[in-house]
């Protein structure tokens, strides 16, 4: 043979079983880390968003198999107006919401990114709301804006400026108010905490630099912070929308929905047609149609969390 | 362009006093290096002239006009900042125009005048890049190119130049100075590194503990230091000390450790068996059949010439040489402080003592 010439060895590697080969793979062995998380996904997210979606097609119902029903179930929510009601509370709810909560949010980050006494206290009581279990706070705000023990309505009617209780949860403005405010409360620690540690990223000598180029305070949140801020804007923003949008256990605790299906929002009416009501396929249909809503927020920001031009190239600091 | 009045400045933090009454004097289109160790105040006090920290105490004017109470943007300075401080998510233009658009300059003007700094700092293809896409030493010129766009009266430097590497500073050292010669515009600049200092200023503030140890230029500071902390910051390597006392039996010596003697040219006056430190620069050693006795310890050549480490009476001092002796580890040689140079300071408050 030819290679009788060589007094080298042969190369060991070619010897190898093939176990022992795909043993020292590493997409093989790259695949395997990744089947943990991939089962998550499958079993917890694909999984029942296949089903939802696929439910939705049937008219399945607690405790019976249900039939292919193609778009049925859709035909129908298109002439319900109480569907079209919790559309609408939906985007009124999250559009407000998350409006008052990114501007209230952004003025207590500033705030509490300023030196102040007990900074590090405040802090810890601006993440107060967001510790308490949901249901809590929401019983909670139930009490606050209750027809009778309203203390609310006990302060004002004691001041004498006004003769009788807000029915607060029973007037159908009232209700969106209370249940907007409730979220409110809730949200807004989440986008002050994130928002003060993207302010905390932006080196003071930038403000140093631009008060000394002659910028007012005005001048220095409008030219440095805010463009500076707006990649954590665009995360913390996209977050509190899909959050918002799909709130169920404040309006549930609080109104069910009611008065009038006022406050009636997506999730929660389907949760009253499936679960309550036992219609699976008809809320599966509700759910389902959040999907596009989402979708679209999602596009949203998916398009303002491109990386900026100036993100972009070397980063040799 | 101005001149600047530092009088009797003080500045505490709460209870903690950090510059004890500084009083420099700058004139115009001088380039005055503020250098000392860490911490010795040399930050604070440009910070206070930029009006960034208030004044706790003493008046600070530039031209004529006292700034103890003026905003930092009505002071007409610029700066120029140890990280830069460029502002990430503009492009180079737009940084050095910054200034120039929050004064509602036109367009045009802001055009004219980015354009002339960016051509002065050879940063003209690189107006439309961010800072991120900028080596070390770009961005540093940006830096300095947002300075000279605004045509202020006066710059501050604030250790502009330690966050490049060694080779890049030395070249960034001989543009700021040439770009120094070129503006004339008044400069403030500090830094800790003494090289610098000497290299660039028209004066140089030493300060050390939140006070002036002395102000003058470079070659002042090193002929003839006032101190011993000057003396032993200014040089490299370092001034040798060795603590002894002055003999004067007919001809001056001092008699320093384990009782070697070294040579002085004249002693102060009445300082017989006076306690004091005895300072030569290492350059000024040279090898003399009447020196004093050293063994060589450790030698290194650098090309230009050789650092050479020995011990005289026990301590070691470190003598520079431009010849190419030939020295090995342990060889016994004579070393003599030239008496012309050698400096003597007061054992206890480190005052200079010969003249």
């Amino acid at each position: 043979m030819a290679d009788v010439a060589i007094p080298r060895a042969k190369p060991q590697i070619s010897e190898d079983s093939a176990w022992t080969q795909l043993k020292h793979n590493r997409n093989w062995l790259g695949f395997w880390f990744m089947v943990p998380a991939m089962a998550f996904l499958i079993f917890f997210l694909a999984y029942p968003l296949g089903l939802g979606i696929w439910l939705s097609f049937t008219d399945t119902r607690i405790g019976r198999v249900g039939h292919f029903v193609a778009t049925e179930n859709y035909e129908w929510l298109w002439d319900d107006s109480i569907f079209w009601l919790s559309v609408f509370n939906t985007l009124l709810y999250t559009f407000v919401a998350s409006a008052l909560k990114f501007a209230i949010g952004l003025y207590l980050a500033l705030l509490l990114n300023e030196n102040m006494p007990f900074k590090a206290m405040l802090r810890a009581m601006v993440l107060i709301p967001f510790i308490v279990p949901t249901v809590l706070s929401a019983l909670a705000f139930w009490w606050i804006f209750d027809s009778q023990f309203s203390i609310i309505s006990w302060s004002l009617r004691h001041l004498g400026l006004i003769d009788q209780n807000i029915n607060f949860l029973g007037d159908t403005t009232w209700a969106r108010i209370c249940v907007i405010f409730a979220n409110i409360w809730r949200g807004v620690p989440f986008v002050a905490i994130t928002l003060l540690a993207g302010l905390q990223t932006v080196s003071p000598s930038l403000y140093e630099a631009a008060t000394l180029d002659g910028a007012t305070r005005w001048q220095n949140f409008r030219f440095i912070t805010y463009p500076l801020l707006t990649p954590i804007i665009a995360v913390v923003m996209t977050f509190s929308v899909l959050f918002t949008f799909t709130d169920f256990q404040l309006i549930w605790a609080m109104t069910r929905g009611g008065p009038v299906n006022a406050t009636h929002l997506m999730a929660t009416l389907s949760y009253q047609r499936a679960i309550i009501a036992g219609q699976l396929g008809e809320g599966a249909a509700i759910s389902s149609a959040m999907i596009p809503f989402l979708l679209a927020a999602i596009m949203v920001s998916w398009f303002g969390l491109q990386r900026r031009k100036w993100q972009q190239g070397e980063n040799n600091d | 362009m101005s001149s600047v009045q530092i009088r009797d400045v003080r500045k505490s933090f709460g209870n903690f006093e950090v510059l004890h009454g500084v009083t420099v004097p700058i004139e115009d289109g001088q380039f005055v290096v503020l250098v000392g160790p860490s911490g010795c105040g040399k930050s604070t006090l440009l910070r206070m002239l930029a009006g960034l920290e208030n004044i706790t105490s003493g008046t600070i004017s530039i031209g004529d006009r006292v700034v103890n109470n003026v905003q930092p943007k009505e002071r007409d300075i610029a700066m120029v900042f140890q990280n830069y401080a460029l502002y990430p998510h503009m492009t180079v233009a737009d940084n050095m125009g910054f200034s120039l658009k929050l004064r509602n300059a036109g367009a045009d003007e802001i055009n004219k005048r980015v354009k002339r700094a960016a051509e002065i700092l050879a940063l003209a293809p690189l107006l439309d890049r961010y800072p991120r896409q900028l080596s070390g030493g770009q961005r540093q010129r940006v830096a300095m190119g947002r300075a000279i766009v605004r045509d202020p009266q006066v710059f501050l430097f604030d250790e502009p130049l330690s966050n490049l590497d060694a080779k890049l500073r030395v070249a960034m050292r001989t543009e700021i100075k040439e770009l120094h010669q070129r503006l004339k515009t008044t400069t403030v600049y500090v830094t800790h590194d003494q090289i610098e200092a000497m290299t660039m200023a028209d004066k140089i503030v030493v300060m050390h503990d939140g006070i002036v140890e002395q102000m003058g230029t470079p070659l002042e500071l090193y002929d003839k230091p006032d101190n011993q902390f000057v003396a032993g910051f200014i040089g490299s390597p370092a001034m040798n000390f060795l603590k002894g006392h002055v003999r004067v039996n007919g001809v001056a010596t001092f008699e320093g450790p384990n009782g070697v003697k070294l040579p002085l040219k004249t002693a102060p006056a009445a300082s017989d068996g006076r306690p004091a430190v005895y300072g030569v620069r290492p350059e000024h050693f040279t090898i003399a059949d009447d020196g004093a006795e050293a063994e060589i310890v450790v030698v290194e050549p650098t090309g230009s010439e050789t650092q050479v480490f020995a011990k005289i009476g026990g301590e070691q001092v470190v003598a520079v040489f431009r010849e190419r002796h030939q020295f090995n580890p342990g060889d016994k040689v004579r070393l003599k402080p030239d008496p012309a140079l050698v400096h003597l300071f007061d054992d206890a408050t480190g005052k200079r003592l010969n003249a």
